[in-house]
């Protein structure tokens, strides 16, 4: 009874790691394809330009929100805890560093992997359960280059775009909460925020928002292109594509960060 | 009869299935199958469900991998074929699915001149003059162009991936399941505009139904395909003469004889 019970943990752990394995193989080989399908001809410009609309313009009011309250929220817990030591003066570096390093990657990436993410495992899904992927190859197009390498370079190009829009609007946000709730002065809060702009504070923000956006898109493409089964199935593909993307953004966020500022 | 089948021997099928095996797991779907689809001619592959008619089709696509055997077309082995000449081969395939699997995204229009506008590069405004004729030898108006898929009932949403399926008109047409989920009226409209846009454009059909109205309208030959291999190969007339017990059980539709429906439950 006991050996049965081992050879089942067995069983299940060996089918576990087979199928991790499996998994990663599968999202390697996706990966590497897109790549070459990203890189050569034919190129869908409309595809493209549609996408790019989907995830910039229809992502700004979301990524604005965040990352304007973000700004607000950083500049107030600063303020609090920096007045017990006398280093208030800080604030406006302490949200410029936080935000453009930070917050405005981060939190875009997240946003938008939950709203662009989940569109595109849900779109691609329910084009795989009803043939349409099949039909786009009978019909002589190359599903990777019609559907996958528009929306992969949209992501790598518009989200940087997200972020640089959302640093911005991050430190306005502090700004607001400095100048008219913490007693800044408007001239000085500038000229500190000015001062201690680093470009590779902004650079370092933009290269992880690329990241994030190849990740978002390669995640949302990839379970949506394997979904199976029928409304069950992309309902798992979306979910999939949302908690992947997230756990990768903050796992790529750590790596991008050893990589800028320690070594 | 006998002369038809010496000029089909003197021709280079247009589609040759030798000896295709393909496993999903432990479950063998296709095991040795073996056809001939000779130029001109309409082959109707009938089967039950799950037997895999529709594997094969997507095996001649490209869309699944045999695991053995190989495909011919015009005498070229498809899977010896660069990858360029392989798309090109199989470009000359027009397919009507099963559920019309029209891109919902796009209209009627762009949906039938989506292959005209993508890969021949056809002007839209003359794309859609030649949608629009499509569309009319399928018995579509030209108001139906607009609207999109999501508004078109079950037999227009046919009438419209079959007006797609022509649109380049290719040398090859794959019909899957044309007649399933519509009424018998339907049905029978939707197996005339087969037959007779086959015949207008002189193309080599392949069909997979379970419908035999729909398999006596369209066919030239029957081939009967049963775990995996076609296990009876005739003519209409042949199939009513036939004394294979599979094929007279399948025609008839009855539960008793030598094909056993897998019934697991309760047992």
């Amino acid at each position: 009874m006991t050996q049965k019970l081992e050879w089942r943990f067995v069983n299940k752990l060996g089918r576990v790691v087979l199928n991790f394995f499996k998994a990663t193989g599968e999202l390697g080989l996706f990966t590497m394809e897109t790549v070459y399908h990203c890189m050569t001809p034919p190129f869908y410009g409309k595809a493209f330009l549609r996408q790019l609309v989907e995830i910039g313009f229809y992502s700004l009011p979301v990524v604005a929100l965040t990352t304007l309250f973000s700004g607000m929220v950083i500049a107030l817990q600063t303020y609090s805890g920096f007045s017990s030591i006398s280093a208030e003066g800080a604030v406006a570096m302490v949200v410029l560093i936080s935000v453009t390093r930070e917050l405005a990657p981060v939190m875009a990436g997240l946003m938008v992997a939950g709203r662009i993410g989940a569109a595109m495992a849900a779109e691609i899904g329910t084009m795989r359960v009803t043939e349409q992927i099949d039909a786009l190859s009978t019909l002589s197009t190359n599903p990777y280059k019609y559907l996958i390498a528009p929306r992969i370079v949209a992501g790598i190009v518009m989200l940087p775009v997200l972020v640089l829009i959302g640093d911005i609007i991050g430190i306005c946000g502090g700004y607001m909460i400095g100048v008219s709730k913490l007693d800044f002065n408007a001239t000085t809060y500038l000229t500190n925020t000015w001062e201690y702009l680093k470009p590779m504070d902004i650079i370092s923000g933009l290269v992880k928002a690329s990241v994030f956006g190849f990740i978002i898109t390669l995640m949302g493409c990839y379970n949506g292109f394997h979904s199976q089964g029928g409304a069950q199935g992309v309902g798992q593909a979306t979910t999939n594509a949302v908690v992947s993307a997230s756990i990768l953004i903050l796992i790529f966020n750590y790596i991008l960060t050893e990589i800028f500022f320690t070594i | 009869m006998a002369l038809f089948r010496f000029k089909q021997k003197e021709q280079t099928p247009k589609i040759k299935l030798v000896n295709l095996h393909k496993t999903f797991g432990r479950k063998k779907v296709l095991n040795g199958l073996n056809l001939e689809v000779y130029p001109g001619e309409s082959v109707v592959i009938i089967g039950g469900s799950g037997t895999g008619k529709s594997v094969t089709l997507k095996c001649i696509l490209g869309l699944l991998s045999p695991d053995s055997g190989y495909i011919e077309m015009d005498g070229h082995r498809l899977d010896q074929l660069s990858l360029r000449d392989r798309a090109e081969t199989i470009g000359q395939i027009g397919m009507l699915f099963q559920s019309g699997a029209l891109f919902d995204s796009l209209s009627v229009w762009e949906n039938v001149a989506f292959s005209l506008i993508q890969n021949k590069k056809i002007k839209k405004d003359e794309a859609r003059k030649i949608a629009v004729s499509k569309l009319a030898q399928v018995g579509l108006g030209r108001d139906v162009a607009s609207v999109y898929p999501a508004d078109l009932s079950g037999g227009m949403k046919k009438r419209v991936g079959l007006a797609r399926a022509i649109a380049t008109d290719p040398s090859v047409i794959f019909f899957d399941e044309p007649t399933t989920g519509l009424d018998p009226i339907m049905s029978d409209v939707i197996n005339e505009l087969i037959v007779s846009t086959v015949k207008n454009l002189g193309a080599t059909a392949l069909t997979i139904t379970h419908d035999m109205n729909s398999a006596r309208k369209i066919a030239d030959r029957i081939a009967m395909l049963y775990e995996g291999k076609i296990i009876w190969v005739g003519t209409v007339k042949e199939l009513d003469k036939t004394k294979n017990p599979y094929v007279r059980q399948f025609v008839a539709g009855s539960a008793q004889g030598p094909i056993k429906t897998e019934i697991k439950a309760n047992q």
